[in-house]
């Protein structure tokens, strides 16, 4: 499988306080990536540092080629990553529609505004009600419909199931499975063991800043005691 | 005569007139205060000196290149604005990573220094400049008489401040800027350059503070402490309105306008600080301001 995002030796900072001690990790184009670990590990960190939200860092992030070190944050979705972040990030003097017209289209194959709305119908009924009006589940929706627009091909997810409940994680992970059909490829931060097990290909496990595990998903029964005694699942 | 509440007709309509405009002084640059406040948290101290600067740009204009009155009502907030802009780029921007208050002090300094240069250039006497033919004299409203320029005053502001709500609450860039507004990162993260949109934002407030400043060249005459007289109602203002709310900085400013000249009805006493006393009371009762998002 081709690589489309390449992560050498990356190390972080925020401010004194060193988070990521040399991350090494790679997604294949077209692969849905899940990085597990513990709270406190640098799982948002890694994710953020590869958007370029974190600027204090080291080493080499190569996406599809080409070096993103010296990549400004408003360059790095035009070069093809789109981030959905932890606190999803509606804002409330937009309208859903605005929030979700919000992001530009940076590659002409996203979604287009129809196939969102089949994909997400709540949104479109909602469409001109403030954006943090929605439920939960509806933001975490929006959150990722207005990325799908864009055409990025790597798409990065901080735990979109956090805090919601049972039937939105089965909707999203509906929806992630219908993402990968269109080939997109997804890195995703995940605290939902059993929801990241049936959508993932391959896992990350982190631990102290770095990546002391990488397997696929077909490993997983015979990983679980290593799992259990690193995230205490 | 007609007496309202015991004070003549004309007197009343007379002082309302004088507070409306008064009022739309105030909308125009409590909203470019407001606008800039909003997305770049930087009180900009130097709001009174570019309503001052677009004065004078216009009285320049007509000295030095026969430029006349509507074209100068376009070109001097350009000039404004692109000096302005220039600011933010070179100096301003540098400052975002500090706490607010250089910014604050940075403009403070930039008012101190535009204002102190213009006195030493042109001396603290106000100089004329004349309302243009197509809006002198006056017409007889029966009840009162109404001097046109300062009926257009009132029109263009209104056009002006409406303009500036829809381009920020309808348009693609407004969404853009109140997105920014809220989360700056995550925009910028979805490939809007906001460094860009900062410099825009402070370009853009500080045009419409010129674009005040060329409309009162003819009312109140073109002098380098212009400004200064009114930023500090204006700032009352938006604190009565509450930073950083849009519509609030128009209708705050167009109501405390008229407060203001109708105190002069009936105390006159009172009329130069009963801005400041709303301001007390509002800041006792809603501290956020009438339109402000609790802080």
């Amino acid at each position: 499988m081709k690589p489309l995002l390449e992560v050498r030796g990356l190390n972080a900072w925020y401010g004194e306080s060193h988070v990521l001690h040399g991350v090494d990790m790679t997604v294949g184009e077209g692969e849905m990536v899940t990085i597990l670990g513990r709270n406190g590990v640098g799982k948002t960190t890694t994710l953020r540092t590869i958007m370029g939200i974190l600027r204090e860092r080291k080493g080499q992030i190569m996406f599809d080629g080409r070096d993103m070190m010296g990549v400004p944050l408003h360059r790095t979705a035009h070069a093809g990553i789109g981030f959905v972040p932890e606190e999803r990030g509606i804002f409330a003097t937009l309208t859903v529609e605005e929030n979700l017209m919000l992001p530009p289209v940076v590659a002409g194959d996203g979604m287009s505004v129809n196939e969102i709305y089949d994909l997400f119908p709540n949104l479109q009924e909602r469409r001109q009600s403030p954006g943090t009006k929605l439920s939960g589940g509806e933001q975490q929706m929006l959150a990722i419909a207005r990325i799908l627009r864009t055409g990025v091909r790597l798409l990065i997810l901080d735990e979109p199931t956090e805090g919601l409940a049972p039937v939105i994680v089965q909707r999203i992970g509906e929806v992630l499975k219908k993402l990968k059909e269109r080939g997109i490829t997804v890195l995703l931060v995940e605290q939902n063991f059993r929801f990241a097990s049936r959508v993932a290909d391959r896992f990350y496990l982190m631990d102290h800043g770095q990546m002391v595990a990488d397997f696929p998903v077909r490993e997983l029964p015979e990983r679980m005691d290593m799992l259990h005694s690193v995230l205490g699942v | 005569m007609t007496m309202i509440f015991g004070i003549p007709v004309q007197a009343f309509l007379g002082q309302l007139l004088i507070g409306l405009i008064n009022g739309s002084f105030y909308a125009l640059l409590s909203l470019g205060l407001a606008v800039i406040f909003g997305l770049l948290r930087v009180i900009n101290f130097a709001h009174g000196a570019q309503y001052m600067l677009g004065a004078f740009v216009a009285l320049l204009l007509l000295q030095y290149f026969g430029i006349n009155y509507w074209l100068a009502l376009f070109l001097a907030p350009v000039i404004v604005g692109l000096l302005g802009a220039l600011i933010e780029r070179s100096m301003l921007s540098r400052l975002y990573k500090l706490d607010h208050l250089y910014g604050l002090l940075f403009t403070f300094g930039l008012a101190l220094t535009i204002e102190g240069t213009f006195r030493y250039l042109y001396g603290a006497a106000g100089q004329p400049y004349s309302v243009p033919s197509a809006l002198a004299g006056g017409t007889n409203l029966g009840f009162m008489f109404l001097p046109i320029y300062r009926g257009w005053v009132v029109v263009i502001s209104l056009i002006a401040c409406i303009g500036t709500w829809l381009l920020i609450e309808k348009t693609k860039l407004g969404s853009y800027l109140r997105a920014a507004t809220e989360n700056a990162v995550l925009v910028q993260a979805f490939g809007v350059n906001v460094p860009l949109l900062l410099t825009f934002t402070y370009g853009f407030g500080a045009a419409l503070a010129a674009f005040a400043g060329v409309l009162a060249a003819p009312i109140y005459q073109v002098s380098p402490l212009m400004g200064s007289n009114l930023i500090i109602v204006v700032f009352a203002v938006v604190v009565v309105g509450g930073m950083g709310s849009i519509m609030g900085a128009i209708i705050t400013g167009y109501m405390l306008g008229i407060a203001e000249g109708l105190t002069k009805v009936f105390y006159p006493e009172a009329s130069n600080i009963v801005i400041f006393v709303i301001m007390a009371i509002v800041l006792l009762i809603r501290p956020a301001g009438l339109f402000g998002r609790d802080a």
